[in-house]
């Protein structure tokens, strides 16, 4: 890999450097083979959940129930949920046993104007399941919503897009270099999928995360403002600040945390960030 | 009941004037406030645009107080008067009187406290000497040689059970050596009648009973209403001292606030209460503010002047406290709270401009735990009042929240909450107060059989410990039932005594003859701890735990394998036993009759005592260990709610208040969101609100701030003066907390999301 060409500071090294004699070292970064098949779709099919909260505020409009679910193919190296990269990291749970749960806030979310996000993990690896929960929801009168990379975006087909109200679509990078460097995956299904999101009018919030000396280079932030200004159904972008938070879990699972001596972005870098993205007329948080 | 006296309607007449513009009624010519004040008010369905800034008098008078404050924060108290104190002891005091729209302080100068000895003297003599004050000799002599206290009269009647239950924590917090408080005198009646008019009525009630036999209740009774009578004519002097004439009824807003006030401030003279609330003044006084502003002789500016004047009187009341008392509750607590909003029992709402400019006061003078401002939330509030109550705890972190919805049923609409959590009707009911008992020590005393975990001595009845090394949850169940049997019968039996002994030495003369003469009592109970004991018992019927027994063959430890279900998650295995362990107290403690007929009640609420409780206790099962704090009132344990906020609001919301009427409280700290629009987060905050209350939810303390903050203010408190935060049932300023106290907060979850 070349040299840093927008300011990053980071080479991607995550691949084994798992500590010795730990149960994740070695192949905890390869992408398994449940991270990626396809599930059978079935009544009432199993799915892999790691947990979820309720009342998140930070997950879509409203008050949220969040389910986070298992299995990804981004290695992102700021990542915080490092154990739900694969999907059995999770439990097995089926979807009445989820919607169960649910029901039980449908009343309240509902008053709050909320509904439910299914995050991960990337959700996109366990389609049919986010489409029956999503299903049962829409029957329970809740807004549903998808927080998502995009990097599955093809297995969904645009009358199942058309069932899913709002994506919150991450987009990491809108440099394909970096964008690699930063989650060992390429840029373009994102790229894809936001597209068709926007040829479809489907409502999308995107969300970018703000790292110093990683994400943070003036080319990279422009590029990605480029590409939301291009998006007809953007409704907003939130600018995530980067935040040390997951760290714990990297140490847990006894892998090499590449960022650990990265700083949450600062008050001006944040301001100077939002300004790229607000001189395009966007809405920015 | 009673027969109509003429004297009455002839002071009526003579005040028409103060009265002009007002809708008549039976409320002319009788006490009583809801009828005036449903007749009059005029409920407020807007936003808070009306409002207005700070003048610069009311900066200027804020301001004159800071290096007092400052100078108080860093000695501990300012000053203090050793004039014992009543509603004459002490001349008018004044902050700077040239610039005071509303006049009265409790001694001769700001923040200086007086002394309040019939309590008890051993309190007030530890209070002085802990800030380094000596004592005046003769007063000592008096309060103990020729003046008995409330606190020599309890000690007299103690049992040596009570004694021995007390001393080892079971029991904490009596009000046996300071003032019970959590009595709130219908302040206003003395703004819209004036003192004459309720002498005159006292008198009525006083000869309703001249011809009833003399048993003791009815000797008791004549003696306080002529106390009472006592007390209303030395609040016109008090009065007339500062140069008002409150004899006659308020004419101007600036009068109803005055004479409002000097009632309060009587009561504080006499009372040094543990919880010494307002009631709820801002929708009567807005009816004198709105026929004021009709008339043009005030402006929306004066009208929050008048309520700035206010409030800052109440953020300098203050009570000489014993270093335990700070122990307990720490950070000067005094409890104005003030009630705002809520909807009446015809369907309009009871908010007014008026609770908006009561908000405001948080803007303009910045945030402060007093006065303790608490909102009737209805899902049915007006949306304006609803947003800008959050936008005020986004910014402020100094409200509490309380369900308007469950207490106007049992209540009516014209109740307030005397300290944190307690409704009652203004000026019809009052409440003996009765701190809490510790349910997790509780538990551990049916494991050991009434040994106490800490000390191994034989508090409890002497039952057999739990033997074998699992326990069973049936037997465990089994062994509770009689232990509680135990507590409860000691509780109510000390709660009499104290109470019987208030009465005798330290009868709240002032507050009570703004009260009807036949009002309603309540025994107000308490429970600490209840997620521990909640999460022990579920990890013993969920998981396999294993006592361990020290060499004398007490329990002082659990080996805990496998999962179980906490308090917090919404999960009925969990909550239900939450439920039945609130429920089973209560149903112990209605079988012990008490004290002057009074009704039992029960609160889940801990103010900062949590941390006290929780020092006295020893490990329990859910995996607490000896002396870590209790999570505070009916929060879930720290870190064991682990799905979010919402979740935690469900469960708490299952607490069945028909068992814990005197209120059960929750404090939820949010992280500030960075995310969506300030109207984004205070519609979620809303919903939120909405959401908690039409589930069953009570009450819900709300603080919005950063963990990093509150680390900041422990290492530099002169940087944070005002930095306010909410604990259980009130809010105090962060560095006045103890160190304990501070970590305490610090270490409880906080929401990333709400």
């Amino acid at each position: 890999m070349s040299g840093p060409r927008t300011g990053s500071r980071y080479e991607l090294q995550i691949t084994r450097q798992g500590t010795e004699g730990s149960k994740a070292a070695g192949d905890y970064y390869a992408v398994q083979a449940g991270d990626v098949e396809e599930i059978e779709d079935e009544e009432d099919l199993v799915g892999y959940v790691h947990s979820y909260e309720v009342g998140s505020t930070v997950d879509g409009p409203g008050l949220r129930f969040v389910g986070f679910l298992t299995g990804c193919l981004l290695r992102c190296q700021y990542c915080h949920n490092p154990d739900t990269w694969h999907k059995h990291n999770g439990r097995p749970v089926t979807v009445s046993r989820v919607m169960q749960e649910i029901a039980k806030y449908a009343q309240v979310l509902k008053i709050s104007k909320g509904g439910v996000t299914l995050s991960g993990g990337e959700p996109m690896v366990q389609r049919p399941f986010v489409l029956r929960i999503f299903r049962h929801c829409k029957a329970l009168g809740l807004h549903t919503c998808m927080d998502t990379s995009g990097r599955l975006g093809a297995r969904f087909s645009d009358q199942e897009l058309m069932e899913i109200d709002l994506n919150l679509l991450d987009i990491k990078s809108g440099d394909p270099e970096i964008y690699e460097r930063v989650t060992h995956q390429p840029l373009q299904p994102t790229l894809d999928y936001a597209r068709r999101l926007s040829d479809l009018g489907r409502p999308m919030w995107v969300r970018f995360v703000l790292v110093p000396g990683l994400t943070d280079g003036w080319d990279n932030v422009e590029r990605v403002a480029d590409i939301c200004a291009s998006l007809k159904s953007l409704q907003r972008v939130e600018i995530l600040r980067f935040h040390q938070m997951g760290k714990a879990k990297w140490d847990k699972l006894g892998l090499a945390y590449p960022l650990a001596d990265v700083d949450t972005p600062s008050a001006e870098l944040r301001e100077r960030v939002r300004g790229q993205f607000r001189s395009r007329g966007l809405t920015v948080y | 009941m009673a027969t109509k006296a003429t004297a009455k309607t002839e002071a009526a007449r003579t005040d028409i004037n103060a009265w002009t513009g007002f809708a008549p009624g039976s409320w002319q010519t009788r006490v009583n406030l809801r009828e005036f004040i449903q007749r009059n008010y005029m409920p407020y369905e807007g936003d808070g645009d009306f409002l207005a800034g700070p003048t610069d008098r009311t900066r200027g008078l804020w301001k004159t107080l800071q290096p007092l404050l400052a100078q108080e924060r860093e000695k501990g108290i300012l000053d203090v008067s050793q004039v014992p104190s009543s509603i004459l002891a002490h001349a008018p005091g004044y902050i700077d009187k040239a610039n005071e729209l509303i006049v009265g302080l409790q001694t001769d100068a700001p923040l200086k406290r007086a002394i309040m000895p019939f309590g008890g003297w051993r309190v007030v003599a530890a209070s002085l000497e802990s800030y380094g004050y000596k004592p005046d000799p003769a007063l000592g002599e008096i309060f103990s040689k020729y003046r008995k206290t409330h606190n020599d009269g309890v000690f007299d009647a103690y049992t040596p059970d009570i004694r021995k239950a007390r001393s080892s924590g079971i029991v904490t917090g009596l009000p046996d050596a300071y003032g019970r408080g959590r009595i709130i005198g219908d302040y206003r009646r003395v703004a819209l009648y004036g003192v004459d008019f309720l002498i005159t009525d006292k008198e009525r009630e006083r000869h309703e009973i001249d011809q009833r036999h003399s048993t003791e209740e009815i000797i008791r009774l004549r003696e306080e209403l002529s106390e009472q009578i006592r007390s209303l004519k030395e609040l016109k002097e008090m009065a007339k001292s500062y140069g008002y004439d409150i004899s006659r009824p308020a004419i101007t807003a600036r009068e109803a606030i005055q004479w409002t006030y000097f009632a309060y401030l009587a009561a504080i003279k006499q009372q040094n209460g543990a919880a010494m609330s307002a009631g709820r003044l801002s929708t009567f006084w807005d009816i004198y503010i709105e026929r004021d502003l009709r008339a043009g002789t005030l402006t929306e500016k004066e009208a929050q002047e008048l309520i700035d004047d206010v409030v800052i009187k109440w953020r300098i009341v203050r009570f000489l406290r014993a270093p335990e008392y700070n122990q307990l509750f720490s950070g000067d607590p005094v409890w104005v709270t003030e009630v705002l909003g809520g909807m009446g029992e015809d369907g309009r709402t009871l908010v007014t401009k008026s609770a908006f400019r009561m908000l405001n006061t948080l803007h303009n003078l910045g945030p402060a735990p007093e006065p303790n401002l608490t909102v009737f939330w209805s899902p049915r509030l007006p949306e304006g009042f609803k947003a800008f109550a959050i936008k005020t705890s986004i910014d402020t972190s100094s409200i509490q929240y309380e369900s308007d919805d469950l207490m106007r049923p049992k209540f009516g609409d014209d109740c307030a909450i005397a300290c944190c959590v307690s409704a009652m009707r203004i000026g019809k009911q009052m409440q003996f107060f009765g701190a809490r008992v510790n349910l997790p020590k509780t538990m551990l005393y049916a494991l050991n059989g009434g040994r106490d975990e800490v000390s191994g001595e034989q508090i409890g009845p002497n039952l057999a410990p739990v033997a074998g090394d699992l326990l069973n949850y049936d037997e465990v169940m089994e062994r509770l039932d009689p232990m509680m049997d135990w507590l409860a019968k000691t509780y109510v039996n000390a709660l009499n005594c104290i109470h019987y002994m208030h009465d005798k030495y330290c009868y709240e003369a002032i507050e009570m003859a703004l009260h009807d003469r036949d009002v309603v009592r309540t025994m107000a109970c308490g429970i600490a701890g209840l997620s521990h004991a909640t999460d022990s018992l579920s990890a013993i019927k969920y998981a396999k735990v294993r006592p361990v027994r020290d060499t004398k063959g007490l329990i002082v430890d659990f080996q805990v394998d496998g999962e179980f279900p906490c308090f917090g998650n919404n999960d009925d295995r969990a909550d239900d036993i939450a439920k039945q362990l609130v429920s089973t107290m209560m149903n112990k403690i209605r079988m012990y009759p008490a004290y002057r007929g009074a009704v039992h009640t029960q609160s889940v609420l801990t103010i900062t005592s949590n941390v006290v409780y929780g020092k006295h206790t020893g490990t329990t099962p859910d995996g607490r260990k000896k002396g870590d704090p209790f999570a505070p009132g009916a929060n879930p344990s720290n870190g064991r709610d682990t799905h979010g906020a919402l979740a935690a609001l469900m469960s708490v919301a299952k607490i069945p208040y028909d068992d814990a009427e005197d209120g059960i409280s929750l404090t939820l700290s949010v992280v500030p969101s960075a995310l969506g629009s300030k109207e984004e987060q205070i519609a979620r905050g809303v919903g939120a609100l909405d959401a908690y209350f039409s589930s069953g939810g009570f009450h819900v303390n709300i603080n919005v701030l950063n963990r990093e903050t509150l680390q900041d203010a422990m290492k530099h408190p002169e940087k944070y003066p005002q930095l306010t935060i909410r604990v259980s049932g009130y809010a105090v300023n962060f560095v006045k907390l103890t160190r304990e106290q501070q970590l305490d907060v610090i270490n409880r979850t906080f929401h990333g999301n709400l």
